[in-house]
């Protein structure tokens, strides 16, 4: 053993750095995040005395009466049963939109990349005017689309009494308001996932549609057979990291719906925020929300790997 | 006066000095800070103080950097850094600043729902015995700076809601401008005239929490009861007042507010002259008058809110110069100066003249010649005073939930309200009893 260190001792330095980064970014918050969420840890309660200063004279200190303290699981049984904020209503909103928005990204974005993937006039035209949403930041385009689907200013509506139809009241409902969150977040979202999918269609083989069509198979069995399975790598990796992210998107909701109606449209993530940063600050309940929001996204990373692990695929 | 009090704060300074060693080097600067004030002239006052300012940075900034030339030909030496801050963020920021201790402003500008909060927190220095106090404020205004019996902040505006009307609408209508509704039933009726001789909405109700609280205090009711410790806001009254708002926009006196940003929309419709009336404050009339849709200032009614069973009620707001606690005590003297002067009745006189703004200060009012502070003088009248605890921000986002269910989505009223209710209990103010 010691022989090996005096043999490797460059290696241990090398990973030093950043051993010392992840510790102090990653795992000292993620650890501080975890002990927070037992405690009942708030803006009012973190100090153990209150001090009273008159200016210009005394400071008088009395020990705080109800520092915050341990309370062990409260806070978990306090969100999981819905005494404190709508957790239930807020995780199917944050599955459906993340669902929603996944599979439209990706839909999207593979069919644009298959039509972008061949030669015709314009093509880089295309590309580029394709790629511009991704460029435009993500809360501008939010307040784009707010105005979008405004009830009575917005272009939608206008366009819908235009052609004599009845205007939606698009914030009304909790469907159309998340509706118009997921349109949004999908016309921001695709370009990644077209581009990334562009840089997979030009790593397949071109021999092998050559085969293909010599052997007198369909587009479609093309399609099927060739392009899926060759882009299968990059999907697997767009489709974890566009589900991460969409899973954690915060400023869509948050600019879009603004939780309207009523809250109904709240994420996961919003959710937190509110529980966080709206009056007295309550640091546990955060803490709380987001050991929840890791957990879940812990737990489908490791069952998607798995999954993907028993089809020959690993990354 | 002055004097006196500055010199009993000495002595009481020095006592503490004596027995407190733990403090000793703190006490002992302004130990010798005090003496100062007691025996030179203001001249010799020598600091830097940094203002965060949450008003308006291109409209309402300039007339306070007017002011601060002023104060400056006084106290030549004390340097203000005036920074305009953007209002919505500026909770946050200063408790982010103030809780790390570096990067907060020594003089804040305070809504004042976040006095008692930030006093409660530790946040911001009592005024006690200063030279700040010395200045005659409007009593509810200032009572929105008393917490656990110290003062820490004074009014620099002050402001309440009120019945905002389009004249010009009304007499379309065949309604006298010079005599608005006093009801909601009046109201109802003056819709009515609206939409049948005018062909405009009667009035829009904003489905924001606070917009309601009229309702709710017309009926005698409040969000909770401080000396019993109570939650209120699903009582019979409650119940009753919220009720009324909800048939007004059924039975089609007012708009149906829109569920995204229903504020900007009221405020629109009302300058586009679509809208014969809103429930909103003193805030708003620059942005009014100035509309070129509108037909300026005399087309501008304002009348107090409406009455409910119980009489009329409206919420008083406004905002408050405050001391952060951080602040090095070597400048106490000179921010206490600053304040005075800022919140003087001649300086207050001079921001109401120049901005439209209700001031703080009782002894202004005499002053002042804008006719936008005359309009809101009896609207005034009625303003009643928040319950002032720490909590009292917290009250509003389940209530803005509520206002969202009640008006938009038509949902009853009293489980609505239960619901709040139980928010308050679970969130806010869980030591409270329900009814």
């Amino acid at each position: 053993m010691r022989k090996r260190f005096d043999k490797h001792w460059y290696a241990w330095a090398m990973v030093l750095p950043t051993v010392i980064v992840l510790g102090v970014l990653v795992f000292y918050p993620l650890v501080r995040g975890v002990a927070q969420s037992f405690t009942n840890l708030n803006e009012s309660n973190q100090r153990d005395e209150i001090c009273t200063k008159i200016l210009g004279g005394a400071e008088t200190c009395k020990p705080n009466p109800d520092a915050a303290q341990f309370v062990g699981l409260d806070n978990y049984v306090d969100v999981l049963t819905g005494a404190q904020g709508d957790f239930w209503l807020q995780l199917v909103n944050t599955l459906v939109w993340t669902v929603a928005c996944v599979v439209l990204h990706y839909g999207i974005g593979l069919g644009l990349a298959v039509m972008l993937n061949r030669d015709f006039r314009g093509r880089s035209f295309y590309r580029v005017a394709l790629i511009l949403p991704w460029a435009v930041p993500s809360f501008v385009a939010a307040f784009a689309w707010r105005f979008i689907f405004d009830e009575r200013f917005g272009v939608i509506n206008g366009a819908l009494r235009a052609i004599g139809l009845d205007p939606v009241s698009w914030f009304e409902q909790r469907w159309t308001s998340l509706f118009t969150a997921i349109v949004a977040n999908v016309w921001l979202g695709v370009p990644f996932m077209m581009v990334a999918l562009l840089g997979g269609l030009q790593s397949i083989n071109g021999d092998l549609y050559e085969a293909a069509e010599i052997d007198g198979a369909s587009p479609w069995q093309r399609f099927v057979n060739i392009t899926l399975p060759g882009l299968r790598p990059v999907s697997s990796t767009v489709i974890l990291l566009g589900t991460i992210w969409t899973f954690n998107m915060f400023p869509i909701i948050y600019f879009v719906t603004r939780g309207q109606p009523a809250g109904e449209t709240e994420i996961l993530v919003t959710g937190a925020y509110r529980a966080a940063f709206e009056g007295i600050r309550d640091y546990s309940l955060a803490a709380t929300y987001g050991v929840l929001i890791l957990s879940i996204l812990v737990v489908y990373a490791g069952v998607y790997k798995r999954v993907l692990a028993k089809q020959g695929e690993v990354f | 006066m002055r004097r006196f009090k500055a010199g009993s704060a000495g002595i009481a300074v020095a006592a503490l000095a004596l027995t407190l060693a733990a403090c000793g080097s703190d006490s002992g600067d302004s130990d010798s800070n005090t003496d100062n004030e007691a025996d030179s002239s203001s001249a010799d006052l020598s600091a830097e103080l940094t203002w965060w300012d949450t008003s308006d940075a291109t409209n309402e900034a300039p007339a306070y950097d007017k002011l601060i030339e002023k104060f400056n030909e006084k106290y030549p030496d004390v340097t203000i850094k005036h920074e305009t801050v953007p209002f919505d963020q500026t909770q946050n920021k200063f408790k982010t600043a103030a809780e790390s201790g570096s990067g907060a402003p020594d003089i804040l500008r305070a809504e004042v729902a976040w006095t008692p909060e930030f006093a409660s927190l530790g946040y911001l220095y009592a005024l006690d015995g200063t030279a700040a106090l010395d200045n005659n404020f409007l009593e509810t205004p200032l009572s929105s700076n008393v917490y656990e019996d110290k003062t820490y902040g004074v009014p620099q505006v002050t402001d309440t809601l009120g019945l905002m009307y389009n004249k010009a609408l009304f007499e379309k209508a065949g309604l006298d401008p010079e005599a608005p509704p006093t009801t909601w039933d009046e109201v109802r009726e003056a819709a009515k005239a609206l939409k049948s001789k005018a062909k405009v909405d009667g009035i829009y109700l904003n489905s924001g929490g606070y917009f309601l609280l009229p309702f709710m205090y017309g009926e005698g009711a409040d969000l909770v009861d401080v000396d019993s410790q109570t939650i209120t806001v699903n009582s019979p009254e409650a119940v009753t007042g919220i009720q009324t708002a909800q048939d007004m926009v059924k039975d089609g006196t007012s708009v149906k507010p829109t569920a995204n940003d229903p504020y900007g929309t009221m405020m629109t419709l009302f300058k586009e002259q679509k809208v014969a009336m809103i429930i909103n404050g003193p805030w708003e009339v620059a942005g009014i008058s100035d509309d070129p849709n509108f037909g300026g200032i005399d087309n501008l009614g304002v009348a107090p809110v409406p009455a409910g069973g119980a009489g009329q009620g409206s919420p008083v707001g406004g905002h408050n110069y405050v001391v952060y606690s951080g602040m090095d005590d070597k400048k106490a003297e000179a921010a206490a100066a600053f304040i005075a002067f800022m919140s003087s009745a001649e300086s207050e006189a001079f921001i109401a003249d120049e901005l439209g703004l209700l001031p703080g200060n009782a002894d202004s009012y005499d002053m002042v010649s804008n006719e936008r502070v005359a309009l809101w003088a009896d609207a005034m009248e009625v303003a009643q005073p928040r319950p002032w605890i720490p909590e009292g921000g917290q009250f509003f986002a389940p209530l803005d939930e509520m206002a969202t269910e009640v008006l938009i989505q038509g949902k009853p009223v009293q489980p609505a309200l239960d619901k709040v209710a139980d928010t308050y209990k679970s969130d806010a103010v869980p030591d409270y009893s329900l009814e």
